[in-house]
């Protein structure tokens, strides 16, 4: 399998995003291909839900270039991503509380019937079928995801993701409040999506989940990429070690493992 | 099952167990309980004034007035909805209904005529409907692009709005009052010739009674199709028979209404009808055209509200703003609609308040901002956005009607009335608040 030889589903080219003074993410490349799982990680604040906010179009990027399946694309709203067929799993989960389940799965691209009404029938059989893959154990179809815990808000946003025929997928902490239980489900449910050739940006705070999951690791440090990584190559603690310190395994000095022992 | 089986072992607690049972079964009807209590307070409160005038405040005389008279506030307040769902407000109301009524006042004495279209023009009053309509839709559009493309805050851009289009009013007119309103136009008013009379009285409620029943066998058949749980057969059949009991009951009422029998007598002789039977004319009124107006745009707004696109944009960006717009929902566009709809439901109000008048004078619509947003806040809809029913506005507007009809009813001086609906204001939505604070 020559990687190099196939396009990318997805190219990210030296994106920068600054808020007012703040450099959240600067000058980071980084791709993704079909039927692959991208871990991105790093501490708080580094700038993965920026970058990916980029690709969402949730959020501009100030210089930089995507190019989906090679060819450069403007995506400047969150329609315009959709429309390249990127799916995005928000931190934030971005759940309108007030509405059900089944309105929130459909958020602007409700069903209707042939009179243009919204179909809350159909709505709520589809939301079904994608739930009971989940999480079958979900029953609250009628009211707001307010009243709904924070697993299941989760399962709502991550259903919401996968229903719409997702080539590219954006997970920026999935499994954040999610039991153990349907935690496994998601790690199964991401492998699925992966055998079905979907690309998944997968932003995890989990070493040992983005090394289970991965096939690559990118790792962003003060908004900018310290390597990107095939998961082969390194162990977990290269990884943290990159994370902590913003450098490549080879470049840890003896000062920085006794910083690292010092923080414990 | 279970529970049923259960039921017995737990008598010894047998209160809670009747209460918790209560609950159940009104929660398997699925009927909004904030709405259900607010139809209890309205009863409450008319049965009190009853009850204080010695059964004088329920004739159907009185009702008519009152309804008629919460009409316009209640018919901006199903906007008014939507405006504040989506964490807005708009202060322009009052000032938009005087433009407008102004409006359709030089239409008929003014405008039209310069047209060509003469006191005997067939249709002036659709025509100047249209007119006032598309001239509310208007400044409505404006409004709600300077608000959602601008970004200025709804606050100030409706507070200029209020400020400005009353000014307006008065160059509109030069500061004069104008009346001679087209006779037919006249009808949206309301008043014994402004009603659709009795036997259409019955025919739109039996319309109603079946429409209620077609929309809950048609709910019932969608879940069906899904395999969804359905509502138990007992509750389907009681709201059906609470629905078309109410809307015949109300029917009843309205026909209850009797013409003036002055008016009765000078319409006999201009219509030629011979000589008035024993007792005088007995002609039902039947329900005013202001009301129909009412549940009419009752119906449009609900349907705008829940079965719409348009409506769950409305709820959605209320509830989360950024959700509403990651979802790739055009948020701009969905508030310029609300104002949009304000604007148009300001016209239809303008027209009611100057057929009533024969006119309109400078003061058309003072503080119905004030009015409006008391019933809509009255009416469960929330400031903290996404929450808020029509029918609930609807509700609150016929709550401070009610209130403020039966103080001056009763001899208290509109200030008194005011102190009165700034109380019940606050009381209703500290039962809210208290209620959501125990619910969460
Ligand atoms: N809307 C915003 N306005 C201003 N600054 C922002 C905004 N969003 C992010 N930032 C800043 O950008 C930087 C990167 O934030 P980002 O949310 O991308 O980090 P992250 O890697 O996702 O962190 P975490 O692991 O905590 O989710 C931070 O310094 C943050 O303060
Ligand atoms: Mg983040």
């Amino acid at each position: 399998m020559t990687v190099a030889e196939r396009t990318p589903l997805v190219e990210l080219q030296h994106i920068s995003v600054a808020f007012g003074g703040v450099h959240a993410v600067r000058d980071v490349s980084i791709d993704l291909y079909a039927g692959e799982v991208v871990g991105l990680v790093g501490g708080n604040g580094a700038g993965k839900t920026t970058l990916m906010r980029v690709l969402s179009g949730a959020h501009p990027a100030d210089s930089g270039e995507v190019h989906v399946d090679g060819k450069r694309v403007k995506i400047t709203n969150p329609s315009d991503a959709k429309h390249y067929n990127i799916e995005t799993i928000y931190q934030t989960l971005a759940l309108a509380e007030n509405v059900d389940a089944p309105g929130n799965l459909f958020l602007g691209r409700e069903l209707t019937t042939r009179l243009g009404s919204l179909d809350d029938s159909a709505m709520e059989a589809e939301t079904r079928k994608v739930m009971g893959r989940l999480n079958p154990n979900f029953k609250n179809f009628k009211q707001p995801v307010q009243s709904l815990s924070g697993g299941q808000r989760q399962g709502v946003a991550i259903a919401r993701a996968v229903h719409f025929n997702a080539k590219i997928l954006i997970m920026d902490e999935p499994t954040a409040a999610l039991g153990p239980a349907e935690t496994a489900q998601v790690r199964n449910l991401i492998r699925q999506l992966k055998d079905e050739g979907i690309g998944i940006f997968l932003i995890s705070h989990d070493i040992h989940d983005v090394f289970d999951l991965s096939d690559r690791i990118g790792v962003m440090y003060h908004g900018e990429i310290v390597d990107i990584v095939e998961k082969a190559t390194v162990t977990p603690d290269d990884v943290l070690g990159m994370i902590i310190l913003g450098k490549k395994p080879g470049e840890v000095t003896d000062t920085d493992k006794a910083a690292i022992e010092l923080r414990g | 099952m279970t529970n049923l089986a259960e039921a017995p072992s737990q008598s010894g607690q047998q209160r809670p167990g009747t209460v918790t049972s209560i609950r159940r079964l009104i929660a398997q009807t699925e009927i909004d309980v904030r709405l259900f209590g607010m139809l209890v307070a309205l009863a409450v409160i008319l049965l009190t004034f009853n009850v204080l005038t010695d059964g004088t405040f329920l004739r159907p005389t009185n009702m008519v007035t009152l309804s008629v008279q919460a009409a316009g506030i209640a018919i901006i307040a199903t906007g008014m909805v939507l405006v504040i769902v989506s964490r807005n407000i708009d202060l322009s109301v009052g000032s938009l209904v005087g433009f407008v009524a102004m409006s359709y006042a030089l239409l008929m004495t003014d405008w039209l005529p310069l047209l060509g279209l003469g006191p005997d023009f067939p249709f002036r009053w659709a025509i100047a409907l249209a007119i006032g309509i598309a001239i509310g839709a208007g400044f409505g559009a404006l409004q709600g692009f300077i608000i959602a493309y601008i970004g200025v805050p709804s606050f100030i851009v409706t507070l200029g709005g209020l400020l400005s289009i009353r000014g307006l009013v008065w160059y509109l007119s030069n500061g004069a009052a104008i009346s001679g309103i087209d006779r037919n136009f006249q009808l949206l008013g309301g008043g014994a010739q402004g009603s659709i009379g009795g036997t259409l009285t019955w025919v739109a409620a039996i319309i109603g009674c079946i429409a209620i029943v077609a929309l809950l066998v048609n709910g019932r058949r969608q879940r069906r199709r899904f395999d969804f749980p359905v509502r138990p057969m007992w509750a389907e059949v009681l709201l059906a028979g609470a629905g078309c009991v109410a809307v015949l009951g109300l029917a009843a009422f309205a026909n209850a209404n009797l013409w003036p029998t002055g008016l009765a007598n000078r319409i006999a002789i201009e219509q030629g009808w011979g000589e008035a039977p024993e007792g005088g004319w007995q002609i039902a009124t039947g329900l005013p055209i202001p009301i129909l107006l009412v549940i009419g745009v009752g119906l449009v707004m609900t349907w705008l509200a829940t079965r719409r696109r348009f409506g769950r944009y409305v709820y959605a960006y209320g509830g989360n703003p950024d959700a509403a717009e990651l979802a790739g929902i055009n948020t701009r566009l969905t508030i310029l609609k609300t104002y949009v709809v304000m604007g148009i439901l300001c016209s239809i109000a303008a027209s009611i308040s100057a057929a009533r008048l024969n006119g309109a004078t400078l003061d058309i619509g003072v503080s119905y901002e004030l009015y409006v947003i008391a019933a809509a806040v009255i009416g469960g809809t929330s400031f903290s956005g996404g929450i808020g029913t029509i029918s609930g506005a609807i509700l609150g507007a016929f709550v401070m009607a009610s209130l403020s009809y039966g103080l001056s009813y009763m001899g208290v001086i509109s200030p008194g009335q005011n102190v009165a609906a700034g109380i019940v204001l606050i009381a209703a939505v500290g039962f809210d608040t208290y209620n959501r604070r125990r619910g969460s």
